[in-house]
């Protein structure tokens, strides 16, 4: 079982009581986001749809990587990783 | 942030785009439930083509369609838009068509289509009560958020990507400022700020976390094409995509001008223009999907490099159902379609109005666009904003002596 650090963008700090950054285990971001839910319930339906699928406007990165590019929910989460989970918005 | 005070004229509320979830206006830009993008909904009164033509020369003209104070004229801002509207009889012969106009938005005062934007992001951000103006940028949003802060006396805090274009840099760092270069690609630089907006409580990033009224600027783009074209609308328009916003705003224009009987309801089609070092969402077009599957740009159209762009699935909404396209043209069409603009009509557009050129004489090859429809394409800026892209063409004819001999023998005559 690996930790690793999760930002937490505004519109989810309901969920962990105003938390920005919050651990959470996991060896896979699939296991991350279970984890997260069983310390902060409902938080994962917020980011995941109803097939279990990562929304189609959040944007999630382990590390440097946007999932998307990677493995999305399967991408590996070894100890000590950070993840940022982000609404997705882009201007120019 | 006390938003009692707050007068966005006729903005009433943030609806969800996706899930249809509403909300009170206010600081925010995400959907709570679905984390879907959040649209302004409005109750319009009494705006007429009357009342739009009384007003300023500027985007003003149309505040009561956007989320802005009344007074918004009264305060210091960069006053940007009602460009000119460009007859473009030569490149429409160029290109076989018939009837084609260029709404040329160089002519704004940082020479891009992004002080549209701006300045109705920073009348909302002062209404918010935010205190910095913000964003990441590809140049041209850099450009247009350090003057309109500098305008307003303000601070503000740019960030763009290091490889960006050396004239977009120092047309930001000019106005002063905090203007920061992030060792990364656009996508990496919006992420940045993304992340930065959760901690920094009174930075406005125009684009991230007061996108919702920001977007509402590229709405001015559609309404001052169909006054200028006589309160008509086009029968075809090609915009230039980078996160899809301009495009689908000026779709949603279009629309309220429909609504509202300012013009006569017509069919439209609206096409979008991409680079193809940067075309998820031409590629999700082509191939029928309705999802974007993100790319990794390369494309000398950085202003268009957007390889996440959170509007595309918005854009292939817009397209279908009005019957239009999405294409795509590589870099060395790109500056064709640079070139092509300026030796046909004087007007040196940036990368992305290659791109929109390029793309435009594509889709009139392959049928998808009528030559025969009347077309407007949009120019979002300026070529100088990008010179390196046509430096190796773009060259003189002969180099000589101060000599008549020596001009006669050049055959130049």
């Amino acid at each position: 079982m690996s930790t690793v650090s999760v930002r937490i963008p505004t519109i989810l700090r309901t969920y962990t009581g105003g938390e920005s950054e919050v651990k959470a285990d996991g060896a896979t971001l699939g296991e991350v986001i279970a984890d997260l839910d069983a310390n902060y319930s409902g938080i994962a339906a917020r980011i995941l749809d109803d097939d279990g699928r990562l929304r189609r406007f959040v944007n999630v990165y382990v590390g440097d990587e946007d999932v998307r590019f990677a493995d999305g929910l399967d991408t590996a989460t070894p100890a000590g990783t950070q993840i940022s989970i982000i609404p997705a918005v882009a201007g120019g | 942030m006390a938003l009692d005070a707050a007068d966005l004229g006729p903005a009433t509320s943030l609806t969800c785009r996706e899930c249809g979830e509403s909300y009170d206006l206010g600081p925010r830009y995400a959907c709570e439930q679905c984390f879907g993008p959040l649209e302004i909904a409005y109750d319009f009164t009494g705006v007429t083509r009357a009342s739009i033509e009384a007003g300023p020369r500027n985007i003003w003209r149309y505040r009561g369609l956007l989320p802005v104070p009344t007074n918004v004229q009264d305060t210091p801002n960069t006053e940007p838009g009602f460009t000119r509207l460009v007859r473009a009889d030569h490149l429409a012969e160029s290109l076989g068509m018939q009837r084609l106009w260029v709404k040329d938005d160089s002519g704004n005062p940082t020479h891009s289509f992004k002080d549209r934007v701006v300045a109705v992001a920073l009348a909302a951000a002062r209404e918010l009560g935010f205190k910095v103006l913000a964003c990441p940028s590809t140049g041209n949003l850099a450009n247009a958020v350090a003057a309109a802060a500098a305008r307003a006396g303000i601070r503000s805090a740019v960030f763009v990507p290091s490889n960006l274009e050396q004239q977009k840099i120092v047309t930001t760092a000019v106005y002063g400022g905090t203007f920061v270069t992030v060792r990364g690609n656009y996508d990496d630089v919006n992420r940045l700020a993304s992340e930065i907006a959760g901690e920094q409580d009174d930075w406005a990033f125009v684009n991230v976390n007061v996108r919702p009224y920001y977007a509402e600027g590229s709405k001015t783009l559609g309404y001052e094409i169909a006054e200028q074209l006589g309160w008509r609308l086009p029968d075809q328009i090609v915009v230039p995509v980078a996160s899809g916003s301009q495009l689908t705003k000026i779709d949603k224009a279009f629309g309220e001008l429909i609504k509202l009987g300012l013009v006569e309801d017509k069919p439209y089609r609206v096409f979008g223009a991409q680079a193809t070092g940067c075309s998820p969402v031409a590629a999700a077009f082509k191939a029928g999907h309705e999802v974007v599957r993100p790319v990794k740009p390369d494309t000398i159209a950085k202003s268009l490099a957007i390889g996440n762009p959170a509007d595309g699935p918005y854009v292939l909404d817009v397209v279908r159902r009005t019957g239009g396209a999405v294409e795509d043209v590589t870099d060395a069409e790109v500056v064709e379609g640079i070139r092509l603009l300026a030796g046909t009509e004087g007007i040196f557009g940036e990368t992305a109005g290659g791109v929109t050129v390029a793309c435009l004489r594509k889709l009139v090859s392959s049928g998808a666009l009528d030559p025969d429809a009347e077309t407007v394409i949009i120019n979002s800026g300026d070529g100088l904003k990008t010179l390196d892209a046509v430096a190796p063409v773009a060259r003189p004819s002969a180099e000589i002596a101060p000599s008549l001999e020596d001009f006669r023998a050049s055959g130049l005559a």
